[in-house]
């Protein structure tokens, strides 16, 4: 089978996986949700309780084989219920508001810690014991920094402190509003400043010290030593035989540690009322909307399992070895 | 010089674990020892009006709460608590993490395509969202629920290496030998294997507890733990929700922030210790060496001295290592004919 159709089959019991946990896990616990909600919130319609009912388990609802097979053809179409919080405002269009801005601040910054990092990496393995290598017991203490602790510091210090940047809302409210207009984009670029920049300074760490781990076993390799005895100039035997080989551990782990990012970046949202899903997941646990938890983790687990799968694109574009393997097959 | 000590010296290799290891020996101390010393009840709230949110002073070294309690004493509880979770977190999903994969390499065959697939699938699902929609539905949310739910997810990456090390010594001879000789099963695990593993389970030990703390944290500060019970993440939940931050008091939020940073470094400092240990090549060199007065790194070719005469400094040399000239230097003869 060829590489990617492997890698869809996996991604495809993961999510099959994540979305029948989804589903028993409500069942499975102690106590009845739905009461609780109920007791709650007692404006509930009688038909949302039922509908609640067909998502969490409990009432009468008919057997359990034939309640997964109607929570599934509701995940497929996107069909979270309604929210319990906000009633009746449906679960999706509460997602929708809030996944593009959780997307593109930690989708762009992870993407820029990643070259950053993979960038100092290498010149870290080339020039090993030089300086750079040196400072790298430093950045693994930024590294083991909790995100949203890092995010405390930086809005009492550059927000409150100094009034250098805004914190807290994705974008100024009372001068701007949302859509493609230039104030708004230049207001909610100023506002992801400060969380972008603490998604980068704290995951910057582990790709440099992985590259460079890497680095330093590859240029120890036979075909590195004849690039330079060929007498090739550093920087080709640097970029195009070393680094582009130590490279595909690097994106393999890239792969891997997409949900560790998200999930730090989440916790992190909530510390600048950035206006992303990790707020919307926080809200939702403390006022035990489980609709919204559940609908929240499912978006989160495809977009993860869906970043892996572009991942796994990058690396047979890089590795001629997976492509060669397809046509051998 | 005394036998412990000779392997104190050598073992760690590197300072860094050397560091590592006396830094989280210092929080450990602090978790065994800490309630002990601890100058006032954590939970006590000081109704003198002075003692408000006050400023570090003698009497309250790290200053105090909104509510007038005292903040080193519930660092002190607060890392006990943390620790305690961490390292049983460590224990439970490091000893899943070894027997799924040492009976994944060892079965072979479906159970091993099945535990892996298992693994694999629990990495690539975002564990914190996982937590959260685990610990939300739970009525009692205690220390115990936590310990449990971490370990029940903490187990994959450290299951996903043992077993590549397993299938490498597996094939190995002297496994042959133990199963020619009669040996049984089980013992051939426990005596032949995963005695040849111990400083990869240590590692991912490190890592595993590195990820508790970090989740357990993460957790509390999102408000699914006990909040009564003190632990470096309610401290600051309590410091986050009562507006510290907006408040300017940082004695409040800083030490335990920095507390969890610190434990979190003294860990990864310990497991590059382990991973240099067992891989002498990554072990920090001495860098670059200075002959005939130019800079010449591990990973340059071996100089010409006739070459060598254009000395450059640091930066320099740097710079000029990447340039089109650097290549003349190292490929002409010392004639320069080909210029």
């Amino acid at each position: 089978m060829p590489f990617i159709l492997r890698r869809l089959a996996f991604y495809a019991v993961a999510a099959w996986v994540a979305i029948t946990a989804n589903f028993f896990i409500p069942r499975a616990m102690p106590g009845n949700p739905v009461q609780s909600i109920v007791a709650k919130y007692p404006t509930l319609t009688p038909d949302a309780i039922k509908a609640l009912e067909l998502m969490l388990g409990g009432g009468q609802q008919g057997s359990l084989w034939s309640q997964y097979v109607t929570y599934l053809g509701h995940v497929f179409t996107f069909n979270f219920g309604t929210d319990v919080a906000q009633f009746p405002t449906p679960v999706s269009s509460l997602l929708g508001q809030t996944i593009p801005w959780t997307l593109v601040l930690v989708g762009v910054s992870t993407v820029i810690a990643f070259l950053l990092g993979t960038g100092l990496g290498i010149l870290a393995g080339w020039r090993h014991g030089g300086w750079l290598d040196r400072s790298l017991p430093g950045l693994m203490f930024l590294q083991a920094v909790p995100y949203f602790f890092l995010a405390l510091v930086l809005v009492d210090v550059v927000g409150i402190e100094l009034h250098w940047l805004p914190t807290g809302t994705g974008y100024d409210g009372r001068t701007t509003t949302p859509g493609w207009n230039l104030p708004f984009i230049g207001s909610a670029l100023q506002h992801a400043v400060l969380p972008a920049f603490t998604i980068v300074i704290t995951s910057i760490a582990g790709w440099m010290l992985q590259m460079r781990n890497v680095m330093i076993t590859t240029i120890g390799e036979d075909y590195v030593v004849a690039a330079q005895a060929k007498g090739l100039p550093a920087r080709r035997v640097i970029y195009t035989y070393a680094a582009r080989n130590a490279l595909l551990p690097q994106l393999q782990g890239f792969g891997l540690a997409i949900g560790f990012v998200v999930s730090g970046a989440l916790v992190m949202e909530i510390v600048f009322a950035y206006p992303g899903i990790g707020l919307l997941l926080l809200n939702a646990v403390s006022s035990d909307d489980f609709p919204l938890m559940q609908a929240i983790f499912l978006v989160i687990t495809f977009t993860v399992l869906l970043a892996n799968l572009i991942v796994d694109m990058v690396i047979v574009f890089f590795d001629p070895r997976v492509r060669a393997r397809e046509v051998h097959r | 010089m005394s036998a412990p000590g000779r392997v104190w010296r050598n073992l760690p290799a590197k300072a860094k674990a050397k560091v590592g290891a006396v830094l989280f020996g210092l929080f450990l101390l602090a978790a065994v020892i800490g309630p002990q010393v601890m100058p006032y009840d954590p939970s006590y709230a000081n109704p003198d009006p002075s003692l408000l949110m006050a400023r570090p002073s003698a009497q309250h070294l790290l200053g105090t709460t909104q509510t007038g309690q005292d903040v080193l004493s519930q660092l002190l509880v607060g890392i006990r608590l943390t620790i305690e979770l961490a390292l049983l977190v460590g224990v439970i999903a490091t000893a899943a993490a070894v027997l799924v994969g040492v009976t994944s390499a060892f079965l072979g065959g479906f159970w091993d395509e099945f535990l892996s697939l298992v693994s694999n699938v629990f990495l690539v699902i975002p564990a914190l969202p996982l937590l959260i929609l685990l610990l939300g539905y739970l009525p009692q949310r205690g220390q115990l629920p936590t310990i449990i739910v971490l370990s029940v997810l903490g187990w994959p990456w450290g299951a996903r290496v043992v077993r590549a090390q397993t299938l490498m010594i597996r094939n190995r001879d002297f496994i042959a030998a133990a199963r020619e000789s009669g040996e049984r099963g089980w013992r051939i695990i426990a005596f032949d294997i995963i005695p040849n593993e111990v400083s990869l389970i240590a590692a991912s030990f490190v890592n595993t507890v590195l990820y508790a703390i970090g989740a357990s944290v993460a957790l509390a500060f999102v408000g699914l733990t006990d909040l009564n019970s003190w632990s470096l993440g309610t401290i600051l939940y309590w410091a986050q929700g009562q507006q510290a931050l907006q408040l300017g008091a940082w004695w409040w939020f800083v030490p335990p922030g920095v507390a969890v940073a610190l434990i979190g470094t003294s860990l990864v400092l310990l497991n590059t210790g382990i991973d240099e240990l067992g891989s002498p090549r990554l072990r920090a060199t001495r860098g670059a060496a200075r002959i005939a007065g130019r800079r010449v790194w591990p990973t340059d070719p071996t100089p010409v001295l006739a070459q060598l005469t254009a000395s450059r400094g640091r930066l320099g040399g740097f710079l000029h290592s990447f340039s089109r000239g650097s290549l003349l230097d190292e490929t002409t003869p010392a004639g320069g004919e080909l210029r």
